[in-house]
């Protein structure tokens, strides 16, 4: 039972109330990092690492903070934990840290940490908070990876830098931010059928 | 939700809090920093040597430690002298643009000793990926007059043909194109001075 719980947490963030394609946050990165699947899934990695410790780290606290100066307590946390990733990235993987660039510390504001922040982990366990950060980071992971790999693929030929087919039949528009919204767009519509069932 | 459980927001209570959890965050911070500081200079580091190595004739000095500053037109341009010995075999070259489509753009260009391009190395810029983010290809593919290596601004118009210059610039992206030869022409004359003064 309690197993079974934890588990529907993390579906419930993956699938369910994915947030990219279900809730919608978090839609500047999503745009912004997935003109090729590597990018966005880093992207997506990254934010799930944020995610997950600054859920584990505001259900601790969630007993001690007053309700009036929580949302700026759940900033300096994960304001914390974002910096810490980005010297941690820039120490150990430089060139990711390059290619994400301002994307990194522009985690503080995707609106996904302090979502789950404010609506899971201010009511739940520490425990449960963890699971669903797993979940939702799974789930902005998988949906960044998908879009930049129908991005890249539709726009270079490539899927995670492996040739597919010769670059010049790929149509450049998607690699651009129009492509973004197009495909974003679709996905949408795909996902919300597919969940509709 | 129950916020009975909560703390009474109490204005004592509520510095109190955000005073702990600043604090806390601070020491975190601090902690990181000092586990990272050498790695991230030594990265950075790192990337300078291999972008250097990559561009220039193969030298036994350090660069980096040898490094000079050069005053380009109003600009200072980074010149890491390449040595065999005591002799200057080439340099690289930190040349830039301002001119790019979407602003700045950096290129460590690599010279030999009679300021012939050996490479370069885009360093960091914003161009449109499809068009102008080609140029770290587009500048040193055989085809048609698009390489800039094994040539010299000293010999060649290393401008844009349309602007009857020698180099075939980027389909699509001419100012990019301008831009990234811009950045060629200063970091050679920035390469110049240190040359002539040798």
């Amino acid at each position: 039972m309690a197993m079974n719980n934890k588990l529907r947490i993390i579906y419930d963030g993956l699938i369910a109330n994915n947030p990219t394609f279900v809730l919608l946050l978090g839609m500047c990165p999503t745009l912004g990092t997935t003109g090729s699947a590597i990018t966005g899934m880093s992207m997506g990695l990254a934010t799930m690492g944020v995610l997950v410790c600054s859920n584990m780290a505001i259900s601790a606290i969630k007993g001690f903070v007053p309700s009036k100066v929580r949302i700026p307590a759940y900033i300096i946390v994960i304001a914390t934990f974002v910096t810490v990733l980005q010297m941690l990235m820039q120490a150990y993987l430089p060139s990711l840290n390059a290619l994400l660039g301002i994307f990194i510390p522009l985690i503080v504001v995707n609106c996904i940490l302090l979502g789950r922040a404010e609506a899971f982990a201010s009511k739940h366990s520490v425990v449960d908070s963890m699971c669903d950060g797993i979940g939702t980071g799974l789930g902005f992971t998988l949906a960044l990876t998908m879009l930049g790999a129908v991005r890249e693929f539709l726009g270079t030929g490539r899927v995670f830098g492996l040739d597919v087919y010769p670059e010049r039949f790929g149509s450049l528009v998607f690699v651009l931010a129009p492509g973004a919204f197009i495909v974003l767009g679709l996905m949408i519509a795909l996902f919300n059928r597919i969940n509709r069932r | 939700m129950s916020n009975s459980e909560k703390k009474e927001s109490s204005l004592l209570s509520m510095v109190a809090t955000l005073g702990i959890i600043t604090s806390l965050a601070g020491l975190l911070l601090a902690w990181v920093n000092v586990i990272t500081a050498g790695p991230v200079a030594e990265a950075n580091r790192q990337g300078r040597i291999s972008a250097i190595e990559s561009v220039a004739p193969k030298f036994d000095n350090d660069p980096l430690s040898e490094a000079v500053v050069v005053a380009v037109g109003g600009d200072s341009v980074k010149v890491y002298p390449a040595k065999e010995g005591d002799r200057l075999v080439g340099a690289a070259v930190e040349g830039f643009s301002m001119n790019g489509f979407s602003g700045r753009i950096d290129v460590m260009f690599g010279f030999d000793a009679d300021g012939t391009v050996t490479g370069y190395e885009v360093l960091s810029h914003a161009e449109t990926p499809g068009l102008g983010a080609k140029m770290n290809e587009w500048f040193r593919s055989p085809e048609g007059n698009r390489s800039v290596i094994g040539r010299s601004p000293a010999r060649a118009n290393m401008t844009v043909a349309k602007d009857a210059g020698d180099v075939d610039g980027i389909t699509a992206a001419t100012i990019t194109s301008r831009a990234f030869l811009e950045a060629l022409r200063t970091a050679y004359d920035a390469f110049h001075q240190i040359e002539t003064a040798n």
